[in-house]
């Protein structure tokens, strides 16, 4: 599992150098997350992983260096969501209007080196995606499956809730540039983190325009007791409950043993 | 120290957990109850999914009326045909419980039912309860005899046909009002997560008049059995259980309901029952202000599936 997750990595990093090197600059991306693999463990409270990058530059490149732009936007597994609104009824407040997010990322988050509105046009931003205003969040709308405007109340307040709970991000000051093309940011893992693959695509952005582009991954699994638990709890319901109910009988007998008075 | 719960997949403070269970289990010993009412908003207050804590409280209801159950048993305060009846009842009662939980889960209205019934059903027995503790006490300040059963004041149930003799509790009465109890008790308990002892109990005494003797222990065999099976309900329908999570509370449960029940001992009965209803009261009160106060945030969010 672990070898392959890296086979894929190293294709990926060769494929975003591939796609780099055929546009008419020659800038390559070469990028590294300083873990592949969070492992959730009984005592896990959350983590920070790294990721590390250069721009690589040869003979064809341009002499005089550009101003370079990055976007980094990470996206958790898709999941299903509903966002409910809630209306006084009857003097109480009860949920009535909903809308369902379909396939939208359980994690999201997009960091930059400087604000959006200063690396590209508006509508390079929307073309690129580029940050949690321009990524698509899929609704139901009807029967009908689109994104709506990004000042749609159910849309601002699921990300907004989203964000309260560390689950998405956007900071457009989180990837720092240590040389002209040498970057580095944090990604930080909340605790309530979501279970899955993460992807990580890289944008480099220079005079308003995307030069070129590539992606790593990584995944968070749960490992151990703490996979065992969960893994038996989805496929084996009957003997999860009857062991937890087992459980409950021998806790409750031991009591009656330890305390017996009379 | 922090601790990752498999299913609730949220880090706790594993002593905080076991604090709770322990304060939850001192006023289960004290009352005879199962304290699901009051454990069940606390794992929802530290961050618990409702689902997920409604679901995991049922096993620890479990393991605490298994150890009070064993030592009335022992007492032979338990009446085994009487709390077979009523179990007819709270089994049927439990499994529609847990598939009316499953829909109400999927409409998105679950919250709102568990929060509506825990203000109707606390504040009503709280009130009740606390009422009456009130009246018995202010009837011992005047030296006044209390007139524990009132013979020959049979009201209506007690005309009903099927009548079935309950040796040990020395009583003569109809199935039909003991299985419909414990049908609302077990589909009470299912919804709520509760094991439903503070209701089955004044349910027993004053309107089936069973004597207090065997209510007690019976109360707590049929608690046992609905919960147990609520718990294997919830886990093969919800996958909701949190084995983790209940085994702390568990612990910490029965530890704090022995020191629980040496306390009740040493307070009277009327005083016991004044507080009881103080407290459910109070949650009730606590609940209510929450539907009726605008909320924080009217928008929230609920995942439906994993979007594969």
């Amino acid at each position: 599992m672990r070898s392959r997750t890296r086979i894929a990595i190293v294709a990926a990093l060769a494929f975003g150098g591939l796609s780099g090197a055929s546009s008419a600059h020659a800038e390559r991306l070469i990028v590294s997350v300083s873990n592949h693999r969070v492992t959730v463990t009984p005592n896990y409270v959350g983590e920070e992983l790294v990721l590390f990058g250069s721009v690589e530059r040869d003979e064809k490149t341009p002499q005089n260096l550009p101003n370079y732009d990055l976007v980094v936007t990470i996206k958790g597994p898709g999941a299903d969501m509903v966002t409910r609104r809630k209306e006084r009824k009857f003097g109480i407040w009860v949920n009535t209007d909903s809308r369902q997010f379909l396939k939208v990322p359980a994690y999201l988050a997009v960091f930059a080196n400087r604000p959006f509105d200063e690396m590209a046009s508006a509508d390079t931003q929307r073309r690129l995606q580029l940050g949690l205003k321009n990524t698509i969040l899929t609704q139901r709308v009807g029967t009908d499956y689109a994104d709506v405007v990004s000042t749609d109340p159910f849309r601002s307040a699921f990300v907004r809730l989203r964000m309260e709970h560390g689950l998405y991000r956007e900071a457009t000051n989180a990837v720092t540039f240590l040389t002209p093309t040498l970057f580095r940011t944090g990604i930080p893992l909340p605790a309530e983190v979501p279970i899955g693959n993460y992807d990580v695509e890289i944008e480099l952005i220079a005079n308003g325009a995307l030069v070129t582009k590539t992606e790593t991954a990584f995944e968070i699994v749960k490992v151990g007791f703490e996979q065992f638990v969960a893994t038996n709890a989805q496929q084996n319901g009957l003997v999860y409950g009857l062991v937890t109910a087992m459980m409950a009988l021998v806790t409750g007998w031991l009591a009656s043993v330890i305390f017996r008075r009379d | 120290m922090q601790l990752f719960l498999p299913i609730a997949d949220i880090p706790v403070n594993m002593f905080l957990i076991l604090a709770m269970g322990m304060a939850v289990g001192f006023v289960s010993g004290m009352f005879g109850i199962g304290g699901g009412f009051l454990l069940t908003p606390l794992l929802i207050f530290v961050g618990v999914s409702p689902a997920v804590a409604v679901a995991s409280v049922s096993s620890h209801i479990a393991a605490s009326s298994f150890s009070g159950a064993l030592s009335y048993w022992r007492r032979r305060a338990i009446d085994p045909s009487l709390a077979l009846v009523l179990l007819s009842g709270g089994v049927l009662g439990t499994a529609f419980g847990v598939w009316l939980f499953t829909l109400l889960r999927s409409l998105g209205q679950l919250d709102l039912i568990i929060a509506l019934s825990y203000v109707v059903l606390l504040s009503a027995v709280g009130g009740l309860m606390f009422w009456e503790g009130l009246r018995a006490i202010h009837r011992a300040r005047r030296g006044e005899i209390i007139p524990m059963r009132r013979t020959g004041a049979h009201g209506w149930i007690h005309g009903l046909p099927l009548k079935m003799r309950f040796k040990r509790s020395k009583i003569y009465l109809s199935v039909i009002p003991l299985i419909a109890t414990g049908l609302m008790i077990g589909f009470i308990g299912a919804i709520m997560g509760i094991g439903g002892a503070f209701l089955l109990i004044p349910i027993l005494i004053y309107v089936m008049r069973v004597p207090t003797g065997t209510v007690i222990g019976t109360a707590m065999a049929l608690t046992l059995v609905t919960m147990i099976l609520a718990t294997v309900l919830h886990a093969v329908t919800n996958h909701l259980v949190d084995a983790v999570l209940a085994l702390i509370l568990m612990v910490g449960g029965v530890i704090g309901a022995q020191f629980g029940a040496r306390a009740g001992q040493r307070i009277r009965g009327e005083h016991l029952r004044l507080l009881l209803g103080l407290l459910i009261l109070s949650v009730g009160i606590r609940f209510a202000v929450e539907l009726i106060i605008k909320p924080d945030d009217i928008y929230t969010i609920r995942q439906i599936g994993d979007g594969v």
